[in-house]
């Protein structure tokens, strides 16, 4: 049988990218290591080498084609011996190709569910103005470009944000536009690149603290929580920290433990940080506008799943989003989920889910978590009666665990049932797919716990 | 490449009383400005000793870290700066905000917990700051003051003004991790900072033969090429000439500098110290054949022929100032209950 060769995935969240180029033809003899063909993603651009020997039967998927799902077979390999008719015997008894547009389920089950299509349009209502289609990494780009223009202490330092691009491509550009300058690749040593950003907001500059993810920020919080979130009350007021600390937090995707933990909670608890978690790409850009602008130090946490989805983004440079302020993405009035980060999406999507069973839910996207907005919080249990917290993190002291306080101390009178918290297993986030799937909170979970505290069904 | 000072430090060999040896240094520096070097090291010296009492006394509470012994090490370095260089220092700091010129009042009701503090009392011994002076703490996490003092030094070069930034660290600091991080990239991005490291021997209780493999420390920086001396910063016009030298590495564009200040605390390492780990005699010995003041003492009357008169006459003007702040300290009122909630955020 031909051998197929498969979309190879370049990092463990990409879901589909484009066959840039074909560097063999048909009928080309291929030896183990030659280089195939060329593929391209958002993020990066990678060879694809042959581990097969034998000749280039035939050439599936043409260059140039964008969209091309993971998985999906791009050529065959002749064997020795075998011939065309090979081929055709093998398209008879083999799948289709699957459609570029294929839902991304074999790269990364458990977290890639892409922004439902029936979700309500994400652009802000304050909004009115134009529009424009923009991912998530391409609006956190934007906004550091923006504010870089317009305030010439605005900085970026971090692992790989230059000459690379960004290790998930965020910054991808921003070295060309801004210079070696302020846009500052650092060694890999994240104690000490976190000191030297504070130290230089202690001293009036504006630093954006890339972390490759903040996982690797635990190696600096020494410096975020003792030197960036004290130091102002512990000097009356003279020395103040602006500083932004971003990069991505919770699950990626198969990467295990070390690299998949949600530090919401942590950063949450400490006064002198402001915290913040963006779903959309509006509220990615809009939010870390005001990050930067912000005289305090903000943590920012991103989500890698999300970086590559699209949203209707104000075609604006001097817009933002306030932090402290929550936001009601679906309106409803038999459930509040309050929900952050990719948390939201899978929020919309169970709210779909209930209301085709008659369950209206009010999903709130949080945005900040510190400042928290209780308000918008508490005003819809009054409203709706009922509470449900969806995030990745550990249920321990975590989100959820604060808005549900917050829900029982100033809404307690409203509530006609226990608040129900959705979260991440209380595990070190294992590898293998199907236990990495039981251990992230899922859509299903969320309708669960909706019907829970609606006691339906 | 780093090299050892051809100064020995002076804990080395020091057989007849230097207190009584002419000190090197003294003819490049003119009478005046060794006679503020005298009134700045007394400060410090009558400072620390009023705040040792008042923490007796109760009125000074949590950690107090006395500087008593180390006084030649700042102002030695502090005549070597000029007035648009920043300064921080680990949570051994009285001596160093002084010697920046931060008012001693300020300093002791900061030690009270007072509103009259520099932090409004909201800080305390260990945390202290004046932008006005270029003071960026007082930092109570032993290491943490040097990656924050370099990323001062990488303002100072992002903005141009050619000013440097003093860090000092103690040779309990100098093993911790950040430590190293902020050499490597003090020296890859050629940032204007002076280390300092006050090495007094002990890292709390523990001496540096039992915390450190090897105890010259002045060639921390050798693997990232950052030069080093050892200097004898007992001696305040020593210590005044490694610093001029360290200073314009820094500020003419060759990156940071590391000078290893032999120098030694008479007291504990905070006010609740057993002393259990070195003997009272060896104390005793600094105190007797190294002591900075009165070395420049001695010199001032032998060397540069000050009247006795002219010395007392500064005496008698430290002591009422130390005073004033001790008096001020305990009568400026507590905070005010509201200021828990301010200046959390800006």
């Amino acid at each position: 049988m031909p051998i197929e060769i498969l979309m190879p995935a370049l990092s463990p969240t990409m879901t589909e990218g484009k066959l840039a180029k074909w560097h063999k033809a048909v009928g080309d003899e291929i030896v183990a290591g030659d280089v195939l063909a060329e593929i391209e993603t958002d993020k990066a651009t990678m060879e694809v080498e042959a581990v097969d020997e034998g000749q280039l039967g035939k050439i599936l998927i043409a260059e140039g084609t964008d969209n091309v799902a993971v998985n999906t077979p791009i050529a065959m390999i002749l064997a020795d011996g075998e011939d065309k008719a090979d081929l055709d015997k093998a398209a008879a008894s083999a799948p289709a190709p699957a459609p570029a547009a294929a839902p991304p389920q074999a790269a990364a089950p458990a977290t890639a569910a892409a922004a439902p299509a029936s979700s309500p349009a994400p652009a802000e209502s304050e909004w009115d103005g134009p529009t424009v289609k923009l991912t998530v990494r391409e609006s956190l780009r934007d906004a550091m470009a923006e504010e870089m223009r317009r305030d010439a202490d605005v900085f970026l330092m971090g692992e790989e944000v230059a000459e690379y691009q960004g290790a998930y491509k965020i910054s991808q550009g921003l070295l060309d536009e801004f210079g070696a300058k302020r846009v500052i690749d650092t060694p890999i040593t994240e104690h000490g690149f976190a000191g030297i950003g504070v130290g230089a907001a202690f001293y009036g500059l504006k630093p954006i603290v890339e972390f490759m993810t903040f996982n690797f920020a635990m190696q600096a919080i020494d410096h975020i929580i003792n030197s960036a979130a004290k130091t102002r009350y512990m000097s009356g007021g003279q020395v103040s920290s602006p500083i932004v600390f971003r990069g991505p937090n919770g699950a990626a995707s198969r990467v295990g433990a070390q690299h998949s933990q949600c530090y919401a909670s942590w950063y949450m608890h400490v006064p002198g940080l402001k915290v913040v978690a963006p779903w959309s790409a509006a509220d990615a850009k809009g939010l870390l506008k005001s990050a930067i602008r912000d005289p305090n130090p903000v943590i920012f946490l991103e989500n890698e799943v999300m970086y590559g989805q699209s949203f209707e983004v104000p075609d604006s440079d001097d817009w933002t989003v306030p932090l402290g302020k929550a936001k009601v993405v679906r309106p409803g009035r038999d459930v509040t989920i309050a929900a952050f980060s990719i948390m939201v999406g899978k929020s919309l999507e169970a709210a779909e889910a209930l209301a085709a069973e008659g369950i209206e839910a009010e999903v709130i996207d949080l945005r900040s978590l510190r400042p928290l907005d209780a308000e918008t919080v508490v005003n819809s249990v009054k409203k709706t009666n009922r509470l449900v917290t969806a995030e990745e993190g550990w249920l321990a002291a975590g989100v959820g665990a604060e808005v549900a306080a917050i829900a029982m101390e100033q809404a307690f009178d409203w509530l006609d049932a226990p608040v129900k918290r959705v979260g991440g297993a209380d595990v070190p986030m294992p590898y293998a797919a199907n236990l990495e799937k039981l251990a992230l909170p899922q859509v299903e979970s969320i309708v669960a716990a909706a019907k829970e505290v609606c006691y339906a069904g | 490449m780093a090299t050892r000072s051809s100064r020995a430090p002076a804990s080395k060999g020091a057989k007849k009383s230097p207190g009584k040896r002419p000190a090197p240094g003294y003819g490049a520096v003119s009478k005046d400005e060794l006679l503020k070097y005298y009134r700045s090291m007394l400060e410090i010296r009558r400072f620390e000793e009023k705040a040792g009492q008042m923490y007796g006394m109760g009125l000074i509470g949590g950690f107090c870290h006395l500087y008593i012994g180390q006084e030649a090490v700042v102002v030695g370095m502090q005549a070597a700066v000029t007035e648009r260089d920043t300064v921080l220092t680990s949570y051994r700091d009285h001596g160093h905000m002084l010697a920046t010129g931060m008012e001693a009042k300020g300093v002791m009701a900061e030690l009270t917990g007072r509103r009259g503090g520099y932090s409004k009392g909201k800080g305390g011994s260990m945390h202290m700051f004046s932008h006005d002076k270029g003071f960026y703490g007082g930092h109570g996490i032993v290491g943490a003051q040097v990656p924050i003092g370099t990323g001062i030094a990488f303002a100072h070069k992002y903005k141009n003004e050619n000013a440097v930034c003093l860090t000092y660290l103690g040779d309990g600091a100098i093993n911790q991790g950040q430590v190293y991080e902020a050499f490597n990239m003090a020296a890859l991005w050629r940032l204007p900072v002076v280390y300092v490291i006050e090495n007094n021997k002990y890292a709390m209780g523990t001496s540096i033969e039992r915390g450190s493999a090897r105890t010259d420390l002045y060639d921390r920086g050798h693997a990232y090429g950052i030069p080093g001396e050892q200097v004898d910063g007992m001696d305040v016009a020593v210590v005044r000439a490694a610093g001029e030298k360290a200073v314009a590495h820094a500020r003419s564009g060759k990156g940071p500098y590391i000078l290893e200040m032999h120098t030694y605390r008479y007291r504990g390492h905070s006010m609740s110290d057993p002393a259990k780990y070195r003997t009272k005699e060896e104390v005793q010995k600094v105190r007797q054949e190294r002591d900075p003041i009165e070395r420049l003492r001695v010199a001032l009357l032998e060397v540069v022929g000050v009247a006795e008169a002219e010395l007392k006459e500064i005496d008698r003007n430290v002591k009422s100032i130390v005073s004033e702040a001790a008096e001020f300290a305990q009568n400026s009122p507590e905070p005010d209950p509201s200021e828990l909630f301010t200046e959390i955020y800006a």
